[in-house]
């Protein structure tokens, strides 16, 4: 491992932490709030400890492969969790620190499950960090290093394929960071759009804001009790679209903008997650027509549901764990599937499940006619042996994370709903389950164990596995 | 600019990495989806797999806003082919690698024809280089500035040599040869030497001059000097039959050694002027037959790396004739430099280095003003040659007025033809041409070498 190149990106990111802890004590000046000062001293401390890393990393990055840059994604993540939970702690606003860390990371994983019981209780400037935390961490903090800092070399394609998402990662033009500015601009202006929407459709400024960074980075922190619930029918249809739109590969913006609108169009990832989404929307408005008694209604509340959860964010306009059985069952499994590749969504991507469908279409056909041989092809071009194969280890592997993890959790002795439901809501950085965990409910009562277990999978939801899992092979920490 | 470079062989990867390393866009096209995902894993740069001279996969790689495409693969034809589309199509400058000497003679028809920026030849550029560095034996390397009138070379201070221990003010007073000292590389550095520079044993130093005057130089300072009467050359491929060519037109005689009787029948008849051995050249009889010892020059171009490094080594050991050895694959280049085998020749190297000389020229010619340049040392160091224009800020000052910055170091000036270099009191016009040696790399405009107030 070369930590001295290691070091000197921690100190890029801790440095770029401390400055986007700034934020919130803009919001503390705004509402004259105390809490201000914390963040303050966090953003110092942070600023000094990327001094110390600064200090210990080296000029030059030589010696920088795959396996650094996944260890760096992954230890930048964990040192930015570790960092965002201080101001929670010391404003007194958590004062438990895991429950801090489960906050913090859960804020920077987008995954947007709380520990928290009453959330109107916290400062302003608290819940600006927690939500603010959702937008860093939705397009990922080491593409924003990308697009704002000169890091010449090789360490930046192995950081961005560590810290993208989806099962094959490539560049939009031939400039890495150009590429991340790209992505940037455009999460930033439809963030800005977003606002703007909100703030037209008479939701407080404050609301808006903290609204528009949990639907940008598919968190799905809201800053009052009933999430979206209260706000009104345009502010819920303006949050759900959005959703939806954060949820899709964000190259097909870059597409768009340079008016290649029918490629983008032709995404066979962007169908199919259209496509699971709207039948879904549709299956369940039907189911749940009795409770509202309205179609039109019913299909509100669900499509903005199978948006929230099939994009990860966890945002709910309605407690649906009353919802019907079949109702409840489609929300988890969408929410599986996720939103596409190279979007802030989570979950395990829709073009994996295609790659996996069409995986085992082949195997099928096989067996019928067993010397056929057939590529299989997505957007028209084939998909190579190292993809298929990266996205059934995948699916192993998140299956094996899964299952220990459900194992431990149900530990505490809570019901199976809520366990299955907790593990996958953050496994998949949705945030919401069922039962204790559903969208009236919180993570509050797990055990600290089960809560450091959930801290992982939010971590290893969001890296895509492998950046979290080498930190458990010994070989990686050797020189 | 956006550069498309199709072919990622040796040539190709070397191009992708240092144009992108000067700040290209660039996006690579290679039949190979092994060698794009390595060639990406590595450089900053977008990579396509498949057939370079599809429309479609030109299209895909962004051909239409593209400045320029290059055809580096290891096919003739398909490079041509490359290019054509990709003008057509793209209307973006082409160059393209052609090698086979067949096509040697029909290099400027095809260029106008087909509508080439450049075509590149790299065995013919390769025994360019070579006929080059045998024009200055003493030499270790000879870069041309100023459309040939004046020169960067670079020699080795032998033990006992005169120069040893000399500081650079004395060399001009004991010598009264009008050269400047404009760059030595000790222990793996390259230093600018100032007026009280010693200059040592085993220093690699580098001097500008007009031919002549390095010619006098070298005869001054007791470097022996001979021009090269009879030459010969282990290994008949097509490095040699360009080489020979040149040598043989410049009145050189010239003896060949080739394995192959067919090739030697090839080149008896291609060069009736050569004298054509058949034999073995890693055959110490064979050499010793052919009197290497007497020799001036000693090339050894077979196509074995290993085997050129051998025969130099042999020839240095037994002859004082200056050595040139071709490697082919310069993977350890800095162990190579080591074993002394004299100047070292590399096709594929020399073909990147020409391509990338092309695309700063095609790049200054919209936006700054440099002629020429070549690198030096590994690329540690480089040789500029700037056009002086109105309201530069060097104009109308003697040279030690202006501040120049310690790593730069104004190698000579070219006015109308005349080559100056420059003392003190030297003032520096508007149309003159300029070199520079420097060991910052990136210099863009001739105002850069002065320090920023």
């Amino acid at each position: 491992m070369n930590y001295k190149a290691v070091s000197k990106i921690l100190s890029y990111v801790l440095k770029l932490e401390a400055v986007l802890m700034l934020l919130p004590c803009i919001v503390a000046i705004v509402y004259r709030e105390r809490e201000g000062w914390w963040y303050l001293a966090t953003a110092a401390i942070c600023f000094a400890v990327s001094y110390l890393f600064g200090f210990a990393g080296g000029k030059k990055t030589d010696g920088f492969f795959a396996r650094e840059g996944f260890f760096v994604v992954a230890m930048s993540w964990i040192f930015m969790g570790l960092f965002g939970a201080i101001p929670f702690v010391l404003t007194g606003d958590i004062p438990n620190f895991v429950d801090a860390l489960f906050e913090s990371i859960s804020g920077f994983t987008t995954t947007g499950g709380s520990i928290l019981r009453d959330v109107e209780a916290l400062s302003k400037t608290s819940l600006f960090w927690r939500s603010f935390t959702h937008w860093i961490g939705g397009m990922g903090v080491l593409v924003l290093l990308m697009a704002i800092l000169p890091l010449a070399g090789s360490e930046n394609i192995f950081m961005m394929r560590a810290e993208s998402t989806g099962p094959q990662v490539g560049k939009i033009v031939p400039k890495i960071r150009k590429t991340a500015e790209i992505l940037y601009v455009s999460y930033f202006a439809l963030t800005v759009v977003e606002i703007i929407m909100l703030i037209a459709g008479r939701v407080p400024v404050f609301d808006a804001l903290t609204t528009a960074f949990g639907t940008a980075g598919t968190g799905g922190f809201a800053v009052t009790n009933s999430s979206i619930g209260n706000y009104s029918n345009y502010g819920q249809i303006v949050v759900a679209v959005f959703m939806m739109l954060f949820g899709v590969n964000f190259n097909l913006y870059y597409l768009i903008s340079v008016r290649k609108i029918k490629a983008a169009l032709l995404s066979e990832e962007l169908r199919y997650y259209v496509g699971i989404m709207l039948a879904t929307t549709l299956v369940i408005a039907v189911n749940i027509n009795g409770i509202f008694g309205g179609f039109g209604t019913s299909l509100r509340y669900s499509f903005f549901q199978v948006s929230s959860l099939m994009t990860s964010t966890g945002f709910s306009t309605y407690n649906y764990n009353t919802w019907p059985e079949l109702s409840k069952t489609l929300l988890v499994l969408v929410s599986i599937i996720g939103a596409c590749a190279g979007s802030t969504g989570g979950g395990i991507k829709v073009s994996r499940f295609v790659i996996m469908l069409k995986c085992v279409k082949r195997e099928i056909r096989s067996f019928v006619n067993p010397r056929t041989v057939r590529q299989i092809r997505m957007d028209g071009s084939p998909i190579t042996r190292e993809v298929r194969s990266s996205v059934k280890s995948y699916m192993l592997a998140y299956l094996v994370i899964y299952v220990i993890s459900l194992i431990i959790v149900s530990l505490d002795g809570f019901d199976f709903t809520t366990n299955t439901t907790a593990v996958f809501a953050t496994f998949n950085n949705t945030g919401p389950g069922l039962n204790m965990v559903g969208p009236a409910g919180n993570y509050a009562d797990f055990s600290i164990l089960s809560k450091i277990v959930f801290i992982f999978d939010m971590l290893a939801g969001r890296l895509e596995l492998y950046p979290m899992l080498i930190l458990f092979v010994p070989n990686t920490w050797k020189d | 600019m956006k550069i498309i470079v199709v072919g990622g062989g040796k040539v190709g990867q070397t191009l992708v990495e240092q144009l992108n390393a000067e700040g290209h866009d660039i996006t690579l096209i290679d039949k190979s989806r092994e060698v794009v995902e390595s060639v990406i894993s590595k450089v900053d740069v977008m990579g396509f797999a498949g057939n370079g001279a599809s429309y479609h996969v030109q299209k895909e790689a962004g051909c239409s806003d593209a400045d320029l495409l290059i055809a580096v693969t290891d096919s003739d034809e398909l490079n041509l082919l490359c290019c054509m589309i990709a003008k057509k199509s793209g209307n973006c400058h082409t160059i393209a690698r052609v090698r086979n000497p067949e096509y040697s003679r029909d290099v400027i028809s095809i260029r106008s024809e087909l509508g080439l920026a450049m075509v590149i030849n790299p065995e013919h550029a390769a025994a360019k280089e070579a006929s080059r560095l045998l024009r200055f034996p003493q030499a270790i390397s000879v870069e041309t500035f100023a459309k040939g009138r004046a020169d960067v070379l670079s020699f080795k201070i032998n033990e006992g040599s005169p120069l040893a221990g000399l500081k650079l003010i004395d060399l001009t007073q004991k010598l009264h040869c009008d050269v400047l000292v404009c760059g030595v590389e000790r222990n793996d550095e390259f230093m600018i030497p100032r007026g009280n520079f010693k200059l040592l044993e085993n220093d690699l130093v580098f001097i500008v001059a007009s031919p002549k005057k390095a010619d006098e130089f070298f005869k001054k300072a007791g470097i022996q000097s001979s021009k090269t009467r009879r030459a010969v050359i282990v290994g008949g491929g097509d490095v040699t039959y360009y080489l020979a060519t040149e040598l043989i037109s410049a009145g050189i005689e010239v003896t060949i050694i080739e394995k192959n009787l067919d090739r030697c029948e090839e080149l008896s008849q291609a060069l009736p002027k050569a004298l054509i051995i058949h034999g073995d050249g890693s055959d110490k009889a064979v050499l010793e037959e052919q009197n290497v010892a007497s020799a001036d020059g000693f090339l050894a171009f077979t196509d074995l790396d290993e085997e050129n490094i051998m025969l130099a080594l042999y020839a240095k050991d037994v002859s004082d004739a200056k050595i040139i050895t071709k490697i082919n694959h310069i993977t350890f280049d800095d162990l190579i430099e080591k074993l002394n085998v004299g100047s070292i020749v590399c096709p594929k190297n020399i073909t990147a280095e020409n391509i990338i000389r092309y695309v700063r020229a095609m790049e200054n010619s919209l936006t700054v003003n440099i002629e020429t340049l070549h690198r030096m040392c590994d690329d540690r160091a480089e040789a500029l040659e700037f056009l002086i224009r109105e309201g530069s800020p060097l104009v109308g000052q003697p040279i030690q007025k202006l501040k120049i910055r310690q790593d730069a170091i104004i190698g000579c000036i070219n006015r109308g033809g005349d080559i100056i270099i420059p003392r003190g009191g030297t003032e520096i016009n508007v149309d003159d041409t300029v070199v520079v040696i420097t060991s910052h790399t990136g210099f863009t405009d001739i105002s850069e070498i002065l320090k920023e107030e």
